[in-house]
């Protein structure tokens, strides 16, 4: 009796699916660097007075406890700029390590709003956390 | 003789290393390279011209609030307060500096008799609209009034670590324990 290709194919597409699903659930979530950087790249301030609405912030920024939990500012521009919570000089860095996780508000007037948010989430350790963790994470970098 | 001379750069290495790591490990955020803190003069709660540079020698904890917030300052102080207590014969090392955004009902009597309700030792400074406005701007501190009946106000929560010669090394986001202010006290003394 011939096994059909197609039945093949199809078996061999689901042990694939469930390979990469193994993957990411059994994988611990781990990255060289435990930073997540944002610059304000130099010629902000001018672009800024020029009129042009630079944005180098998201309003809202997560991180994942014992995978990227630390957050590291770095004001590359030639004049000093209010970044996230602080006033950081030219050449600047401002590193902040989170221990707990939990939404942290910070007063930062260069939103809008006036807020920016660090949402710290818990360290993905359950197979199922971790395979949520990286389907979020793929769903970000794709949409 | 090579053997002492590759133990000696091993141990200069593993110093400057330990050094280096220093500001990593405080619990607080960290800037590198630090900055001199902005220097000031308000009028001090204890009746006295306010300057930060009168404690050079210290760490001084730098926060921004009003005596009449409920929500923010009375958990900052509490916790400053705690650290002072724990820290132990280091607390004659550590100064506590709580700047008000909120000069209309501030005077230095009332942030006196507010802060002396958490430590005795803590000094409040006030001053103009415009003396204080500048302090906010030097350390980029938000704080704006809500409109209401209260005239309470928003602002930023956080405390400023200062080191011993006066730089700016690190800011505590509001909400860290007792335990992390005492933990970065001691590298901060322990490595001026």
């Amino acid at each position: 009796m011939k096994f059909p290709r197609r039945h093949a194919l199809a078996i061999a597409l689901v042990a694939g699916v469930l390979g990469v699903l193994a993957w990411a659930a059994l994988k611990p979530v781990q990255f060289a660097s435990r930073e997540e950087v944002f610059e304000i790249p130099r010629g902000t301030w001018a672009r800024r007075m020029s009129g042009d609405k630079v944005e180098i912030l998201p309003s809202q920024i997560r991180l994942t406890l014992g995978v990227r939990d630390v957050l590291l500012l770095r004001n590359l521009d030639d004049v000093p700029q209010v970044f996230g919570p602080t006033i950081m000089m030219p050449g600047q860095s401002f590193r902040l390590p989170f221990e707990v996780a939990s939404s942290y508000a910070f007063a930062c007037t260069a939103h809008l709003s006036g807020q920016m948010t660090i949402v710290v989430e818990p360290q993905p350790l359950s197979p199922w956390a971790r395979l949520r963790w990286r389907a979020v994470r793929l769903w970000d970098a794709v949409a | 003789m090579t053997r002492t001379i590759l133990l000696l750069a091993c141990l200069l290495a593993g110093a400057a290393s330990a050094r280096g790591d220093e500001s990593a490990t405080l619990k607080a955020g960290v800037f590198d390279p630090p900055r001199a803190a902005p220097d000031f003069t308000l009028q001090g709660s204890d009746g006295s011209a306010l300057k930060l540079s009168r404690y050079r020698g210290k760490v001084v904890l730098l926060g921004f609030g009003f005596t009449s917030c409920a929500a923010v300052c009375p958990v900052t102080l509490g916790t400053l307060a705690a650290a002072h207590k724990k820290v132990g014969a280091q607390a004659a090392d550590l100064q506590v500096v709580y700047i008000t955004v909120d000069p209309e009902r501030d005077d230095a009597p009332r942030m006196k008799k507010y802060l002396a309700a958490f430590d005795p030792t803590f000094i409040g400074g006030t001053g103009s609209d415009q003396q204080l406005a500048a302090v906010r701007k030097d350390y980029g501190i938000a704080a704006q009034k809500v409109a209401g009946p209260d005239g309470s106000y928003t602002h930023s929560s956080f405390v400023y670590l200062i080191d011993p010669a006066g730089r700016l090394r690190a800011l505590m986001p509001f909400g860290h324990p007792a335990d992390d202010y005492i933990h970065d006290l001691k590298i901060l003394l322990a490595a001026p």
